[in-house]
């Protein structure tokens, strides 16, 4: 039996030192460009987390979902909920974040139920409507009964904080300086670790593997044997409690949610991520995230400098060519790499025969 | 009643903008079982491009029925070489990939028109230059103007024209020929290429009519309108049965008369809980209660195991 | 901080993960002046110390939406804070012993808080002076935050949702009238105008239902009976089966909250579908766009405007020529509450003879200071004083003065200065000598020509 420690060679110890080494301290690095790139690094991470939970949906069970912004927003209403003077309550992280991933889990089910027959393009709209439908009521749910404070959003939300520690401000630890958003980082950090973690094992599970079934041919899934509805349903509620989760993590960062940030082309990005990535393949997944996160940002960076460098003058408005490019950016990736930019072995085999 | 009357009126026309537009969707889907997601961009480039055709023209003396036929000709030609490009640029090469991936290059070239036209038209909202004199009529207390007949009347020729094309044609039955298998298709002479490429300039003038029709309706028009007007078109497409013409028809007034009625009346038969803040709910709500029953849609044919 | 840096400066890591973003952050690290390379642990308030130098620059940024639905009224913010950047420079002003030069740093939010939040901690990390913007609430709301805990003081031109002032930050100011304040002067006006029933729409968005609660709120004390309330949203195009709907319940007046792409369009259906109510609407509709897009159907059509018109304040006239000379285009909405945002911050600075935030910050909170758009001076939550509110009816393609409600004494004094005509000059005149001198002589002085105006009032 092969475990992974077996594999542990010099080369790859060093390799994985340096991984550790360089991840850890990435946001001091990142911190040299200013506070704003620490946030856009969470920002990539929190996306990471995102792309993950729904590559369970889409990558490893095939089920096209456009609708995953939902379990997002329910996490991050439940946290401001439940910690914000709004209804007065305070609770702390480590109650919220669990609840919010077993909330999230339930919507996930509730997607998933009344889906188990559809499949391809009309799971796809069910879906989107679904977002919507969470979003619509979010806006809508300040009468007659104020729960969500309707259009205007919630107000002060509580950070993360383990006691007197805020992950809000900043502080010296060990005599080194932290800001708040390099606090955040290395929850994150934690977080997304664990989520890879997990899902590097569910895909090799027997789970993973029925999940596979069903996504190359549900038919036959079902002859030999897979419960077919209940492994969607659970994959619908694995995807959905990682959404919750970070959609909790998203209110703290922020201190405030509102329904605007979670409108349907939030669902598109997360699944561009997935599929431009590399489906079903969890490095790739991790490399779409980070990609579609940084690239518009660095944009917003690079336009001016490189238009003034290049013709000696601002000739098109940065903004749109900020985001011209990025769509561009999508087109020709998918046009040169079908698979995604970084696909798991088994499907370049594929498709290379699909080619023959 | 008459209130009532109005809302089926409001309703259907508004319903035969979107049936227009989802016969674009449909048109391409029946064929390739591909979600064209930047066809509702088309819808916005074909209204712009007959904003300032016909506002130019207008400005040089021409008569206003030249200018506007002439609007319309160049609209439809804009989206006729846009949707061919489209094809070649983000689809064709991508035949035969994972079944997404054409999806994130439609929703990138969306991204792409959408910021173009912005960059072209500008971030204002623009107006649409009176082409037609509105004049009301009254049936039964319900008031309603020629232009909304005229677009009831262009959505139901559009479809008419298009089931012609489809069934009574060489080039229909060359179509139907890739949509069943484009392998054997291809081994009877059809040339497939050739027959996707159609169906995307035909779906393209459609949705260059629809724009304007659009623009004419409302006499408004902007770089983002094309989005959300895609999404609902799409909702009907599915809803009627994509890729089923005459599905997309019904399912486009099935869609408007539900927005008009459900925010006409179920805010008062739930005492104000659902209002018409919930307007855009009850179509999804309507549209997962029929595929719980009907899993292609209402006149979709069983797709089998296409998935 | 020398650990970190030499981190990035060993390659392997740099190449090990992630690599986009630890390139750019090296690259950036070339750029800034080599004493700033060190990564600000708090982003500390800006240590923009006054050496004995001859020049020293102020930052301020400035952000609004340059993309989506708002872009318009976003560059329409952006030109009116050039405007006053340009004009202060020109003044050569002297601080502290130092030549003052502003710098804009423009930022766009797309209106989305995620952006915001980003664009608004890239200000923190320029060690910015100061902060004019955001353009929305829910943008303006979640940046406060960040410029709060920077302790960089924030004057937002346009943000009117109540709660943005509310979170107790002592950096957040606005210069337009909150939600609360203009609902409720709409509410007023309506029941003025002698109708008994009203319908509201909104539009679902933060600005929107704000402003139509609280319209709703006023116009039931008021007596008005709401016979109907209907909803759309800020990406809506057809409008008729609320109308319709509307239509059955034959109200006075229709009150829309929500702005001018969706204001223009719903007036025309209105007409169409032989609506024949008054339509009221906030500052949202009050602009050239809704002329435009809603065309002859906004004929007879009320809107209103925070604070007072700019023919009537005595340096608005020439304020609109400026901009219009200058830009080549019609004010939108917001921009001459930019330029006084603008002024406001830079008048706070000479006052407190500083530029640095921690220094001119409790001056922000004292201003009186004679704007384009309004007396400005702030209450302790940050809110404009006062708080008048203009109303405007479109007759023959014109925006036309009606008359303009609430506010304190102020406003009182220029509402009767504008009906003598002659003492407005002496009013304002007054007001602004008072505020160059200093504070208390400022209340004073329009105390006295107030009562002076009254007076005047009275003899009429």
């Amino acid at each position: 039996m092969r475990t992974w420690f077996n594999t542990l060679t010099p080369r790859t110890i060093f390799g994985l030192t340096l991984i550790t080494v360089a991840l850890l301290a990435l946001p001091f690095v990142a911190a040299l460009g200013g506070q704003a790139w620490v946030r856009i690094v969470n920002f990539a991470i929190l996306y990471v987390f995102l792309a993950l939970g729904l590559n369970i949906v889409v990558g490893f069970a095939g089920l096209l979902d456009l609708g995953y912004i939902a379990f997002y927003a329910v996490g991050a209403y439940l946290w401001a909920l439940l910690a914000s003077p709004h209804f007065g309550l305070h609770l702390p992280f480590w109650v919220i974040l669990p609840l919010g991933a077993i909330v999230a889990c339930f919507f996930g089910i509730l997607l998933g139920a009344p889906t188990l027959k559809l499949r391809g393009d009309y799971l796809a709209i069910v879906t989107l409507g679904f977002g919507e439908i969470v979003r619509i009521f979010m806006n809508n749910l300040n009468a007659p009964i104020n729960i969500t404070n309707g259009p205007q959003g919630i107000t002060l939300i509580d950070p993360v904080a383990i006691g007197n520690f805020k992950f809000s401000t900043g502080s010296t630890v060990f005599g080194i300086d932290i800001s708040g958003p390099q606090k955040y980082y290395y929850l994150l950090l934690v977080l997304v670790l664990a989520v890879i973690a997990i899902n590097v094992r569910l895909q090799h599970s027997r789970i993973g593997r029925a999940w596979q079934a069903i996504r190359e041919d549900e038919i036959a899934a079902k002859a030999i044997g897979i419960n077919t509805r209940n492994m969607k349903l659970l994959a619908f509620a694995m995807g959905a409690s990682f959404g919750g989760v970070a959609g909790g993590i998203f209110a703290a960062m922020q201190g405030f949610v509102s329904p605007e940030s979670f409108s349907l082309i939030e669902s598109v990005m997360i699944l561009a991520m997935v599929v431009l990535g590399g489906m079903g393949h969890i490095p790739g997944v991790i490399l779409g995230a980070i990609l579609l996160t940084v690239l518009p940002e660095a944009l917003r960076y690079a336009v001016v400098p490189v238009q003034k460098a290049l013709f000696g003058a601002v000739l098109a408005d940065p903004e749109s060519l900020r985001m011209l490019i990025f769509g561009l950016a999508l087109v020709l990736v998918m046009r040169f790499k079908p698979a995604g930019l970084w696909p798991s072995p088994d499907r370049r085999r594929e498709l290379a025969e699909k080619a023959r | 009643m008459d209130i009532f009357l109005q809302q089926v009126i409001n309703g259907l026309v508004q319903g035969a903008i979107y049936a227009m537009v989802a016969l674009g969707y449909t048109m391409v889907y029946g064929i390739m079982g591909l979600i064209n997601f930047a066809h509702g961009e088309v819808v916005m480039i074909g209204t712009l491009v007959t904003i300032t055709v016909v506002t130019f023209l207008l400005k040089a003396g021409f008569p206003v029925w030249l200018a506007g036929g002439m609007g319309i000709v160049a609209a439809a030609s804009v989206c006729m070489v846009l949707g061919w490009s489209l094809e070649r640029v983000a689809y064709r090469p991508l035949r035969g990939a994972p079944r997404l991936t054409p999806l994130i290059t439609a929703i990138g070239m969306s991204i792409v028109l959408q910021n173009l036209a912005m960059m072209i038209w500008g971030r204002n909202y623009m107006t649409f230059p009176s082409l037609i004199e509105k004049t009301q009529f009254e049936i039964g207390g319900a008031a309603f103007t020629n232009v909304q007949v005229l677009i009831v009347l262009v959505a139901g020729l559009s479809m008419g024209g298009l089931l012609l094309l489809v069934y009574r044609t060489k080039l229909g039955m060359a179509m139907r020929a890739t949509a069943q298998n484009p392998g054997v298709a291809g081994l009877m002479g059809v040339n497939a290429n050739r027959v996707i490429s159609s169906a995307f300039v035909i779906g393209s003038v459609l949705g260059a009519l629809a724009g304007v029709m659009v623009g004419v309706y409302y006499e408004i028009a902007h770089y983002q309108m094309g989005f959300m007007l895609g999404l609902k078109a799409f909702t009907a497409a599915v809803l009627g049965g994509i890729g089923n013409l005459a599905g997309a028809m019904a399912g486009g007034i099935l869609l408007g008369l539900i927005e008009a009625l459900g925010a006409g009346y179920i805010g008062d038969l739930t005492g104000g809980f659902l209002g018409s803040h919930y307007q855009d709910i009850f179509a999804f709500v309507v549209l997962i209660f029929v595929l719980m029953f009907r899993p292609s849609g209402l006149f979709g044919e069983k797709t089998g195991d296409r998935a | 901080m020398a650990f970190s840096r030499n981190l990035s400066c060993f390659p392997g890591i740099t190449l090990a993960l992630a690599a986009s973003i630890a390139l750019i952050g090296c690259g950036q690290k070339e750029e800034p002046k080599p004493q700033a390379a060190a990564p600000a642990a708090v982003p500390a308030p800006a240590p923009a110390a006054p050496p004995p130098k001859p020049e020293v620059t102020v930052k301020l940024g400035h952000v609004a939406p340059m993309t989506g639905p708002q872009a318009h009224l976003g560059k329409d913010n952006e030109n009116g804070a050039k405007l006053a950047v340009e004009e202060l420079n020109a003044q050569a002003l002297e601080i502290g012993g130092a030549k003052i030069k502003f710098e804009l740093l423009v930022e766009d939010d797309g209106a989305d808080p995620k952006q915001g939040t980003i664009v608004a901690q890239k200000l923190v990390d320029a060690k910015v002076n100061g902060v004019i913007g955001h353009l929305n609430s829910g943008t303006t709301i979640p940046a406060s935050k960040l410029y709060a805990d920077a302790g960089i003081p924030q004057i937002s031109p346009s943000a009117t949702n109540p709660k943005y002032t509310q979170q107790g930050f002592a950096t957040a100011f606005r210069v337009m009238a909150n939600d609360i304040q203009q609902g409720k002067v709409l509410g007023e006006f309506a029941a003025k105008q002698g109708v008994k029933t009203v319908a509201i729409i909104d539009d679902r968005s933060a600005y929107g239902q704000g402003l139509a609660d609280e319209f709703k709120k006023a116009a039931e004390t008021a007596g008005l009976k709401v016979v109907a309330t209907e909803y759309t949203n800020d990406k809506a195009t057809d409008f008729k089966a609320i109308l319709t709907k509307i239509k059955s319940k034959k109200p006075d007046m229709v009150f829309y909250g929500g702005m001018d792409a969706q204001g223009g369009p719903l007036a025309k259906q209105m007409k169409e579908l032989g609506l024949k109510a008054k339509f009221l609407g906030g500052d949202g509709v009050c602009t050239p766009e809704f002329m435009k897009l809603g065309g002859p159907a906004t004929d007879g059509h009320y809107c209103s405007m925070p604070g007072v018109p700019l023919e009537k304040m005595a340096k608005g006239p020439a304020f609109k020529e400026k901009f219009v000379k200058k830009y080549n285009t019609e004010i939108q909405l917001y921009a001459p509450n930019v330029y006084d945002a603008v002024m406001v911050m830079a008048d706070s600075m000479k006052r407190a003879n500083s530029v640095e935030p921690a220094k001119y910050l409790p001056e922000v909170g004292k201003t009186s200071y004679e704007g384009v758009t309004a007396k400005i001076e702030f209450d302790e939550k940050g809110d404009l004083k006062g708080g008048a509110i203009s109303l405007y009816q479109y007759k023959a393609g014109q925006l036309s003065y009606v008359e303009t409600l609430g506010g304190g004494v102020v406003e009182a004094v220029k509402e009767a200065a504008q009906a003598t005509g002659e003492a407005a000059k002496a009013v304002a005149g007054a007001a602004v000598d008072a505020a160059k001198e200093g504070t208390k002589a400022a209340a004073e002085a329009v105390k006295s020509t107030a009562d002076a105006t009254k007076a005047a009032v009275e003899k009429k």
